[in-house]
C-alpha cells in the first residue's frame, strides 16, 4: 500500500474516456457474455434500474451501454435528487430569501427552475443566495453574521444524514434548514407499481447502501418480488451487478445480493441512521414530475422545530405564484424518464431550446441528470476494449 | 453527486480531520464515519463529511479507479474535480 498522499493530479487526453479501460479487460469481455448467454436465455427484453446518478455518470462515461446485449434495457430512475426536488419546495426557499435572509444551497439547485424562476434568478433580482459545499459551510457562515441564514438541503439518505450532524452539533440560533431531503426507498416502491415501467429488477447504489445497509432493500423485495444488487461504481463493478441482476430476473428469484462487499454491510451505518431518524422523519411529498410518493420525503421532526426554516419564516407561495406565466417547464418530461418510460429523446427540447447552457428541465442542471449526462457524452459513443497501461503489471482482481 | 472523493488524513482535532486530496488539503467532519479513523487512513467524503474508511486492502485500487477517472476532462471528472476545488467545510 502506498501510504503517502498522491501529489498531482493525472491528466489524460480527452479521447481516453472514449476507450473501455478495464482493470481487466478479459474479465469484462467474460462478465459481458455471460450477459448476453442470459438475455439469449431470457428469450426476451429485459429492463432493469438503477436510482444513481453517478451510476449513469459511469455508465455513460465507460460506454458501458454500447457493449451490453441490445435485449438488455439499463434505465436510469430517480436518481438525481437536484431533477427529483418539486417546483414548490424550490418556490419557497425563493420566498424566504424574498424576506431578506441568507439562503445557502448546494451549487447544482441554483438554476433548477422552481414554478417561477430559479433561485439564480431570485438571486439576480437582490435574493441573497450563495453555494455552499457542505452544511457545515452554512452553519459557518451563520456564525459570522447576525441575519438569519437558510440552509436549503437537498439530497437523499447520505447527504441528509450531514444535516442531521450538523443539527446535532447545536448550529447558532440564527440558521435554520429547510429541507427537501429525500429518501429513495419509497420511490422504488412508486417506480415499481408503475404499469408502464416493466422494471424487473434494481440496482442500488453503493454509497447510499453504505449508510443504511442492504438489508434495508429485504421489505422491498419481499412486496415487489422483484431483485435488488447492491453495486459499486468502476466498470467492472458495475457489469459484475447487472450480471448477478440478470441471473436472478432469470431465474425468477426475488432476494437483494450485495455485489459491493468492500463497501457496502448488511446494517450499514448504524450510528449515522441514529443520527438521522433522531432529527428527521419521513413524510409523503411530491417527487419532480414522477408522483406523490408516501413516506418519501425526509423533513425534521417537532423536536427539531427550532431549526426548521418552515417554521420559523412565514412561507405563503400564492404572491408567488400569480406572476406564473406559461414556461417551457411544462414540457419537459424529467419525470417519465425517471419512471422508465421515456428517454431523453423521446423529449422534442431535448439539445433544442434545453441544453446544458439553457435548462429547461431539472434534469438538463443537474450533472447526475439523465438529460445531461446524455448530452455530454452524445449518446452511445463508440468504444473499445483497451487494456490501461498499468495493467501490464496487473494481475487481473477477484 | 453520490460518489465522493477519497483522501488521505493527515491529521485529527476533536471532531474534524484535515484531509489530504491529491495535494490539496481540506478539512473533513468525523461526525459520521462509519469507523474510528487514524492519521494515514484513508476516507470517503461526502459533502464535507467522512462516510466511510476505506479498508487498507482497497486503497491502491480505489486511489486507482479515481485517478483513471480525474485523467479526463469530461462530466465525472469535471465533477470530481469541482468537489476537490471547493472551499472547506467549517470545522
Ligand atoms: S431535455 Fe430538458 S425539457 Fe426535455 S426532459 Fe430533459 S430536462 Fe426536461
Amino acid at each position: 500500500m502506498d501510504a503517502t498522499p498522491r501529489a498531482r493530479l493525472p491528466a489524460a487526453p480527452d479521447d481516453e474516456a472514449k476507450k473501455l479501460r478495464f482493470r481487466d479487460p478479459q474479465r469484462a469481455r467474460t462478465l459481458t457474455r455471460r450477459l448476453e448467454q442470459l438475455c439469449d436465455a431470457a428469450g426476451r427484453p429485459v429492463s432493469v434500474m438503477h436510482v444513481c446518478g453517478s451510476h449513469e455518470q459511469a455508465i455513460a462515461r465507460f460506454g458501458l451501454r454500447s457493449i451490453l446485449p441490445p435485449r438488455l434495457n439499463v434505465i436510469m430512475g430517480p436518481g438525481c435528487p437536484v431533477c427529483v426536488t418539486d417546483l414548490p419546495e424550490v418556490d419557497e426557499a425563493i420566498v424566504i430569501a424574498q424576506q431578506g435572509a441568507v439562503v445557502a444551497t448546494y451549487g447544482d439547485m441554483l438554476r433548477v427552475p422552481g414554478t417561477v424562476q430559479s433561485l439564480a434568478e431570485a438571486q439576480a433580482e437582490g435574493a441573497d443566495v450563495r453555494v455552499v459545499y457542505s452544511p457545515a459551510d452554512a452553519v459557518a457562515l451563520a456564525r459570522q453574521t447576525d441575519r438569519q441564514v437558510v440552509f436549503f438541503a437537498t439530497g437523499f439518505e447520505t447527504t441528509a444524514v450531514a444535516s442531521a450532524a450538523v443539527i446535532l452539533a447545536a448550529p447558532p440560533a440564527n440558521f435554520s434548514v429547510l429541507s427537501a431531503h429525500k429518501y429513495i426507498p419509497p420511490a422504488m416502491e412508486i417506480v415499481a407499481e408503475m404499469p408502464d415501467t416493466q422494471v424487473e429488477g434494481f440496482l442500488a447504489a453503493g454509497n447510499a447502501a453504505t449508510i443504511t445497509g442492504w438489508r434495508i432493500f429485504e421489505r422491498f423485495v419481499e412486496r415487489h418480488g422483484l431483485p435488488v444488487v447492491v453495486g459499486g461504481f468502476e466498470p467492472l463493478d458495475i457489469l459484475a451487478a447487472l450480471v448477478k441482476l440478470v441471473e436472478l430476473v432469470g431465474a425468477g428469484e426475488a432476494r437483494v445480493v450485495n455485489a459491493y462487499r468492500r463497501c457496502c454491510t448488511a446494517e450499514g451505518n448504524v450510528p449515522a441512521q441514529r443520527m438521522l431518524w433522531k432529527v428527521f422523519r419521513t413524510m409523503g411529498g411530491q417527487w419532480r414530475g414522477i408522483a406523490h410518493i408516501p413516506n418519501s420525503n425526509i423533513r425534521l421532526r417537532d423536536e427539531y422545530a427550532w431549526v426548521d426554516a418552515r417554521k420559523r419564516f412565514d412561507i405563503d407561495l400564492t404572491g408567488l405564484w400569480q406572476s406564473a406565466g406559461p414556461s417551457l417547464v411544462q414540457r419537459c418530461i424529467c419525470g417519465n424518464i425517471m419512471a422508465g418510460i421515456a428517454r431523453p429523446a423521446d423529449c422534442d427540447l431535448f439539445g433544442k431550446e434545453c441544453t446544458p447552457e439553457t435548462p429547461v428541465g431539472a434534469c438538463m442542471v443537474s450533472s447526475e441528470g439523465t438529460c445531461k449526462i446524455w448530452h455530454e457524452y452524445g449518446g452511445f459513443p463508440a468504444v473499445s476494449f483497451a487494456p490501461r497501461p498499468a495493467d501490464a503489471q496487473r494481475v487481473g482482481n477477484g | 453527486m453520490c460518489l465522493g472523493v477519497v483522501g488521505q488524513i493527515a491529521a485529527i482535532e476533536g471532531l474534524v480531520a484535515t484531509v489530504d486530496f491529491w495535494g490539496t488539503r481540506k478539512k473533513v467532519r468525523l461526525d459520521i464515519v462509519d469507523e474510528p479513523v487514524q492519521v494515514g487512513d484513508y476516507i470517503l467524503n461526502h459533502v464535507g463529511f467522512a462516510i466511510r474508511r476505506i479498508p487498507h486492502e482497497e486503497v491502491e485500487e480505489t486511489l486507482a479507479f479515481y485517478e483513471e477517472l480525474l485523467g479526463a476532462s469530461d462530466l465525472l471528472a469535471r465533477d470530481l474535480r469541482a468537489e476537490l476545488a471547493t472551499s472547506d467545510p467549517g470545522g
